[in-house]
């Protein structure tokens, strides 16, 4: 244990998500050592991005502004949107650079053991989204695990009826791994979502 | 350190760290334990797919001080992914899983009935055409049963008077007469008890023929019981999916 304010900046540290009082006390101390320019910066950066950071308008990704960099470009298809748990997807898919449409972000996935349920995410304005006819194909880009596929289960059923095209990322092997090394659920997975090879 | 090795499902997963998992499992010799399942959060990991929820494993641990390290694991049954494609079973299935945990409250402490009792629940509901939500009432009063808590739903709970009686107290546990009943107690329907009756026996032939009144009585009956008793109610109970039958698609 330190005294004072060292203390209380290890213990705010150690409230961090993947932070242990270890690496807090690391991280204490090189904030200690460090020059102040560098640690001034730090804190800048800490208050404006809580300051300035809001949620887009219309999909809930990260933003400055009103609506996002994704939202506010005409080049976006408009009539395909991804569907994705968190902002953090946003990134992962785009690095892809194979899809070319617009996304919403619900803000999770059902999970009723932790008490959340389809009124605690973002299901109703991505209904409002899809109302206006402008839509004609969603992907639903849950996490491949159980909570990510009943969420997709449960929005499918909700936007079937509205007669758009309901798709979901095939699941399956590695890029560059070895057949052997694949675990039963996910090589079941990849030959339950093969495709014809067109040669 | 000491390793050993069970059978189990997995209950609930919690992140932990960058890429690791707290899994919690109820265990067939064990009861239920909590071991971390590292790296099983990296597309690369050939156990994260084995340590679902819903997943019934033959995993092998070790001790470790705090929490218990999982390692080895193969797959029994898989029973997540039928679940998943099914919205109604699904969150009568999580239901089940939150039951178990909150039934099971002391870790280590075998709970070889509750363990078979869910497992036999999950694989009713995930391998055939039950109602989820008379499998998930017929699982509560089970383990409610387990527990020491078995409701009567025949004869009075108070004083033992042969039954059916009209009336039902929740604190008293279960049928009551008109002598033992206490004031502002619930009048449910006969074939409200008769079918939770039958639910706590097994009766599926007389169960299924019940009235849709009487399913939605029964749950609600049973909900207030479990709460009761458990002090505080399932998180996962108001997100069941009732309005049944219910459309089954995958996505």
């Amino acid at each position: 244990m330190y005294e004072g304010i060292v203390q209380d900046l290890i213990d705010e540290l150690g409230r961090l998500p993947g932070v242990g009082p270890k690496s807090a006390q690391r991280i204490a101390f090189h904030l200690l050592s460090a020059e102040p320019a560098e640690v001034r910066k730090l804190v800048h950066a800490i208050s404006e991005v809580k300051e300035k950071i809001r949620f887009c308008e219309v999909c809930a990704n990260v933003t400055e502004d009103a609506l996002c960099r994704i939202c506010r470009d005409p080049r976006r298809d408009p009539s395909v949107i991804c569907v994705v748990e968190e902002a953090k997807d946003v990134v992962a898919v785009e690095r892809t650079r194979e899809f070319r449409g617009r996304y919403h972000v619900l803000g999770g996935a059902i999970s009723p053991i932790e008490g959340i349920g389809p009124d605690d995410l973002r299901v109703r304005e991505l209904m409002t989204r899809l109302s206006d006819g402008a839509v004609t194909e969603i992907i639903l880009a849950t996490d491949p695990n159980l909570e990510g596929e009943a969420t997709a289960t449960y929005l499918a059923r909700l936007i079937k009826p509205l007669g758009l095209k309901v798709t979901r990322p095939a699941s399956g092997l590695p890029v560059g791994g070895d057949l052997e090394y694949a675990d039963e659920v996910t090589l079941g997975r990849a030959f339950e979502g093969r495709r014809l090879l067109d040669v | 350190m000491s390793t050993y090795r069970d059978t189990g499902i997995v209950l609930r997963t919690q992140k932990l760290g960058e890429a690791d998992r707290i899994i919690t499992l109820l265990t067939r010799r064990h009861g239920r334990i909590r071991a971390v399942a590292k790296g099983v959060r990296r597309t690369s990991s050939r156990i994260g797919a084995r340590l679902e929820p819903f997943a019934h494993v033959d995993v092998q641990c070790y001790s470790g001080r705090s929490l218990d390290i999982a390692q080895q694991i193969e797959t029994i049954d898989a029973f997540g992914g039928k679940l998943s494609r099914d919205y109604a079973r699904w969150t009568a299935g999580q239901a089940m899983l939150e039951a178990a945990e909150r039934f099971t409250e002391n870790e280590h402490d075998p709970a070889l009935a509750q363990f078979q009792l869910l497992l036999g629940g999950l694989r009713v509901l995930a391998e055939t055409e039950r109602d989820p939500v008379m499998v998930l009432d017929a699982f509560l009063v089970r383990s409610l049963s387990i527990a020491g808590y078995a409701p009567s739903f025949s004869d009075c709970a108070g004083c033992g008077a042969t039954g059916p009686h009209r009336f039902f107290t929740i604190p008293g546990g279960g049928a009551s007469c008109a002598d033992c009943r206490p004031p502002a107690c619930a009048a449910p329907g006969a074939e409200t008890l008769s079918l939770l009756g039958a639910l706590l026996s097994g009766d599926w032939e007389s169960a299924e023929t019940s009235a849709p009144r009487a399913r939605r009585e029964a749950s609600g009956l049973v909900a207030a019981y479990l709460q009761w008793h458990l002090e505080r109610g399932l998180r996962s109970l108001r997100h069941v999916e009732r309005d049944l039958p219910a459309p089954t698609q995958s996505a």
